[in-house]
């Protein structure tokens, strides 16, 4: 076990040695000179000279990645170009509003997301699996924001239950949650539908009925254990896509997160603040398939690590 | 010729079968209605909208519902009518072309990859790694952080945010395919690498390519149309249907169509190609989820 972790996370460092290239390639992607955004509208050539000289954009390309490495591996990523202040300072109080709104979206769409799939699979072509099928062809379809906009317009507007928007209280946290969570939960009620129906057709379940089983114990303990374990994987996904959904959600109800943050910092230009923002959701991502991978194991004894 | 004419028939009566059993497929033929009114309000639209969709009128602001104006007016007196209608021909060619694109350079990018093999397969994984590090739509507002807004950027960005899906697929499918023995037997008869890959080993992939295709426009649409709305894709006044649910937003209490009509309509142009492509799925390949 500890063997396929380290070999699991020994194999994120190519991978993670090229984020890293992408992100510092980003800022110098960007066009116009960064010296001079950096010192400002009315600054004389010196002056520019100067912070190009204070920034180390007088070394060559490849040495400036070695400097941006090492500056990286302490934590330091400049300053951001609006607030003047280092980049992790400003991330740090966003970080956790995002962490708390995607944790319980994809809690709430995972939990009620196998509820819905595996009702639908064992009451089949009923009107439940009929309605579950339809909503959830449907979820998939409308865009967040709609939905955000829908939530908003019905019950904070109209019968005024919740907070229009910019809160981040737990009142505040209702709305973004559930507009978040309705792809992946409907995207998970699918797969868990097909998934069980599919392990509920195999001969060991049979088996497990033929040797006496109640209902319950074949349905729950044997088809379900079976039928999660590729909703495991599917959920790290969409918990991927759930953190760049949390961008525009986050943008709808003024939710000050990384995804507002990542918004307001294109409006500003403030490149070193996006830089770090977007390799944070990178690595967040890179992490969760990991986690992914590593419980996928623990839920399938039949999965060797080697 | 005789061998030619015994073909034809045959390559035509596959066809029929499949369309045969596509109309049977209940979802995927309301996914091929709702495509088709959907390319239709986009190539008719211009033409046939009671208004011009910029024309402001200020003597009918946010109006509601009325014989003049079918879905009232927005917060300039425009025909929210005409606006949704013309709307739809920025979603289908930001939809179409980038998956047009996006599919065309990962097709070539994975039958190298896969192919190929070595040292290229290894690097151009390790190239897709990362731009699939990225979650959601992040790499496409990446991208338009650098580039800047605007229409023919979102086109760039979607189809680059597409491209290592399709390279992924494609490397997958031609992976498997290569040690099939008529890859095998070409090998033999010394086919070049381009031939075999061109003429045997991409006919026989086209079937997911094309399901991916299908699912990927509507994707594409979604994400063209949350970057509209974040103000980083086609910009207001254009009547694109994202930025016209980001200007809603601010007039929601007073005109709620001025949101609902772009938003139903990016909705139902979305769940038309999921159901279309979906549909293609369980009849082209029953195997492929």
């Amino acid at each position: 076990m500890w063997r396929y972790v380290i070999r699991r996370l020994l194999e994120l460092i190519p991978t993670l040695f090229g984020l890293s290239l992408a992100v510092f390639l980003f800022i110098h992607a960007i066009p116009g000179d960064p010296a001079r955004l950096v010192a400002g509208q009315d600054a004389s050539q010196a002056d520019i000279a100067a912070v190009r000289v204070r920034l180390g954009l007088n070394h060559s390309l490849p040495v400036q990645y070695l400097y941006f490495l090492k500056n990286a591996v302490h934590g330091e990523f400049g300053l951001s170009y609006r607030q003047q202040v280092p980049v992790l300072q400003v991330v740090k109080e966003h970080f956790v509003p995002t962490l708390v709104l995607s944790v319980s979206a994809i809690l709430l769409a995972f939990l009620l997301g196998v509820v819905a799939g595996v009702l639908a699979a064992t009451r089949r072509n009923s009107w439940f699996d009929l309605s579950v099928t339809t909503i959830s062809a449907t979820g998939i379809s409308v865009p967040s924001f709609f939905l955000g906009i829908l939530l908003i317009y019905l019950f904070a507007v109209t019968l005024h239950w919740f907070p229009v928007t910019g809160s981040t209280s737990l009142r505040g946290l209702v709305m973004p949650t559930l507009s978040l969570a309705l792809a992946p939960l409907a995207t998970i009620a699918r797969f868990v539908r097909s998934s069980f129906l599919e392990v509920a057709g195999e001969d060991f379940v049979r088996t497990a009925t033929a040797k006496g089983l109640g209902y319950a114990a074949v349905t729950y303990k044997h088809a379900l254990r079976n039928a999660l374990i590729p909703v495991i994987t599917m959920t790290g996904l969409q918990f991927g896509f759930l953190l760049g959904g949390a961008v525009v959600i986050e943008t709808v109800f003024n939710y000050t997160g990384l995804g507002w943050l990542l918004i307001q910092s294109i409006g500003f230009r403030d490149y070193p603040v996006l830089q770090v923002l977007l390799l944070i959701f990178a690595l967040e991502f890179m992490l969760v398939n990991l986690l992914v991978d590593l419980t996928y194991g623990a839920l399938d004894p039949r999965i060797r690590y080697g | 010729m005789a061998s030619v004419a015994g073909v034809a028939p045959l390559k035509e009566r596959r066809g029929h079968d499949l369309w045969r059993r596509f109309r049977r497929h209940r979802s995927g033929m309301v996914g091929l209605v709702l495509t088709s009114v959907f390319v239709l309000m986009a190539v008719l639209g211009p033409l046939v909208s009671p208004y011009d969709p910029a024309q402001a009128d200020y003597l009918h602001v946010n109006a509601g519902i009325s014989a003049a104006h079918w879905l009232g007016t927005d917060n300039y007196g425009r025909d929210i009518f005409s606006r949704t209608l013309v709307g739809a021909r920025y979603s289908l060619s930001i939809g179409v072309l980038a998956t047009a694109f996006s599919s065309l350079i990962g097709s070539i990018w994975g039958l190298l990859a896969g192919y190929l093999g070595g040292w290229f397969d290894a690097l151009s994984g390790r190239i897709t790694d990362i731009m699939l590090a990225f979650p959601g739509l992040l790499l496409a507002i990446g991208i338009i952080a650098i580039a800047g807004p605007g229409f023919r950027n979102v086109i760039i960005a979607t189809t680059i945010f597409g491209i290592p899906i399709f390279a992924r697929l494609v490397r997958g499918s031609a992976l498997a395919l290569k040690e099939r023995a008529y890859i095998e037997a070409s090998e033999a008869l010394a086919a070049s690498s381009a031939r075999i890959m061109f003429l045997h080993v991409l006919p026989n992939i086209l079937a997911p390519i094309l399901v991916y295709i299908t699912l990927r426009i509507g994707t594409v649409i979604l994400i063209a149309a949350s970057l509209s709305f974040l103000g980083l894709g086609v910009q207001p006044p254009t009547p694109e249907w994202g930025a016209m649910l980001s200007e809603a937003q601010l007039y929601l209490a007073i005109d709620p169509l001025m949101a609902i009509a772009p938003g139903v309509a990016i909705s139902v142009a979305v769940l038309g190609f999921n159901l279309l492509g979906d549909g293609l799925r369980d009849v082209l390949d029953p195997r492929i989820r």
